[in-house]
């Protein structure tokens, strides 16, 4: 009897072991769209939420998604609220010094300046990037005066109420938003590449969960379905594999 | 009907924009907000009932430790306390249950930056639907929001046992009652006269520091109006629209303005309750008015 017990307790033990070894907790911004945001009936949708259905889907993989504030959302990854960021993150050496990174699933992207008028100097004025962002990284660097906000859309709303002379952000953030100004915001200066392509962050002791995520954006890489999905959201000038 | 919003009116429109999930997720906040003063002042003013009698106890260590727990708290910033001390003590709850839990794991918890504990001693487990792990950062919510203002509070009720007449203690013992009885039945009731100015500073306070909810991963009514009335797109929402965050803000702002109003006119109420009988200013100018 006692035997029986036991073993049914181990049997459930184990159950409940690989159970847990199947949900993967996705931690994300929701608030950078195309990469990610709320959608109107209030769950995250957007290029990284299919992305990384898809993923989960042929890792066999359940997975939740969860919102964190861009700023602690490192932090909150190492000590194991979610398992997983794909939040737009690019792969710097920095971050990588603290997490780790899958290959990336959008190329090395560039950074755009847009501004409310043509004539703006981006080497010396005012310019707003969200706060631990590898644009804000880049313009603490030069001879503009920095201006950072916990989400991006603060860094367009302090161009438009002429807090910033222009926002510095991800080419494929800032598209949607200048064509729906209706010439109100433009973009301007050059544009700059920043980073090794967009990833997803996993904890350095989680290898086994990159290597899944890896070899998933392998395949989807190979098949086609990557770029189709680029096109989707980025749209037909997005870059492709 | 709500499907094609471009074809309605703007009344509809409106209609519609207002009763979207994400909208609804804004109305579930303020249920959030409430319940979380309903459920925290009582709680804190328990910490801080606790802190205030540690601090006043005849035993030393007790008395060290109600004084350390009232400067020390008091002294740190609230932000520090809920970026840092939650983190620390969502760790010890899962660096315990690991311990309890997994007793022949071998790798150490932390490696490198990573926190690392069984998939059992997880809290909540990563399998528990994304409901239980708010409900977990809700509770740490209250338990933080308890210590921090518990602190506050304690220094508060401390001043107000001190605030009773000498007199009233000394005809207690006069009467026989021994230190237990007398601080049960003369210094407890009569302290809160002394106590309540304080104290409602406190809740206003707390009524507007429940935004640092959001930093525990329990989405609040500030998150919502700041994701709300940013600008949308149309690209992707049905309801696109520029920046209406002073809309938003200023709807928050008149819901907080209400409800600072409304605890002012009750704390008003139950200060002239209170005062009643009451060998203060206050009481006796109630019985001048009286006689």
């Amino acid at each position: 009897m006692k035997n029986l017990l036991l073993t049914t307790t181990a049997l459930a033990f184990a159950g409940c072991m690989a159970m847990a070894q199947d949900v993967v907790r996705m931690g994300t911004e929701g608030a950078y769209p195309p990469y990610n945001f709320i959608n109107d009936a209030g769950e995250v949708d957007g290029f990284e939420r299919e992305l990384g259905d898809e993923l989960c889907k042929r890792a066999e993989l359940s997975c939740e998604w969860v919102t964190n504030e861009w700023d602690s959302i490192i932090p909150n990854l190492v000590s194991g609220n979610y398992d997983v960021i794909i939040a737009g993150m690019s792969i710097t050496d920095e971050r990588d010094q603290v997490i780790d990174f899958t290959q990336n699933y959008y190329p090395p992207t560039a950074s755009a300046f847009v501004a409310a008028s043509d004539d703006v100097d981006v080497t010396t004025g005012t310019i707003s990037a969200q706060v631990s962002t590898i644009q804000a990284g880049y313009i603490a660097g030069t001879g503009a005066t920095l201006l950072e906000f916990a989400n991006p859309d603060e860094t367009i709303a302090a161009v438009r109420n002429g807090e910033a002379d222009a926002v510095f952000a991800d080419y494929d953030y800032l598209l949607p938003v200048v064509e729906a100004s209706g010439g109100e915001l433009v973009f301007v200066g050059e544009r700059i590449p920043l980073g090794g392509g967009v990833g997803m962050g996993i904890r350095e002791t989680d290898t086994a969960l990159r290597d899944k995520f890896d070899a998933g954006i392998t395949a989807m890489k190979a098949d086609g379905t990557l770029n189709e999905l680029l096109k989707k959201w980025f749209g037909d000038q997005a870059p492709q594999y | 009907m709500c499907a094609d919003p471009d074809t309605l009116s703007s009344f509809w429109w409106m209609t519609c924009y207002l009763t979207t999930g994400k909208h609804l997720g804004l109305y579930w906040a303020f249920g959030t907000v409430l319940l979380l003063l309903a459920i925290t002042a009582p709680a804190a003013l328990m910490f801080g009932f606790g802190g205030a009698m540690a601090a006043r106890s005849n035993f030393l260590p007790l008395q060290w430790f109600g004084k350390a727990y009232m400067s020390i708290v008091r002294g740190v910033p609230d932000i520090a306390f809920f970026l840092f001390f939650v983190i620390a003590l969502d760790q010890a709850f899962e660096w315990t249950r690991h311990k309890v839990l997994c007793p022949d794991w071998d790798q150490p918890i932390r490696q490198g930056n990573d926190f690392v504990v069984c998939d059992a001693a997880k809290l909540p487990l990563s399998t528990a639907p994304q409901y239980i792990h708010e409900i977990y950062g809700f509770a740490l919510a209250v338990l933080t929001f308890a210590i921090v203002f518990g602190a506050f509070a304690a220094s508060v009720l401390y001043g107000g046992m001190r605030a009773v007449p000498r007199g009233q203690i000394e005809t207690a013992e006069a009467y026989g009652m021994s230190h237990r009885q007398s601080f049960r039945r003369i210094l407890v009731p009569q302290m809160w006269v002394y106590a309540l100015p304080g104290l409602s500073n406190l809740w206003m306070v707390l009524i507007k520091a429940t935004p640092l909810l959001f930093l525990l991963g329990v989405p609040d009514i500030v998150y919502w109006a700041k994701e709300l009335g940013g600008t949308k797109t149309p690209q992707f929402t049905s309801f696109p629209h520029g920046d209406w965050r002073m809309w938003y803000f200023l709807f928050l702002l008149v819901f907080y303005l209400a409800f600072t109003k409304v605890s002012e006119v009750v704390l008003d109420r139950l200060m002239k309750r209170l005062t009643h009988g009451q060998a203060t200013t206050g009481g006796e100018a109630q019985r001048r008015a009286q006689v």
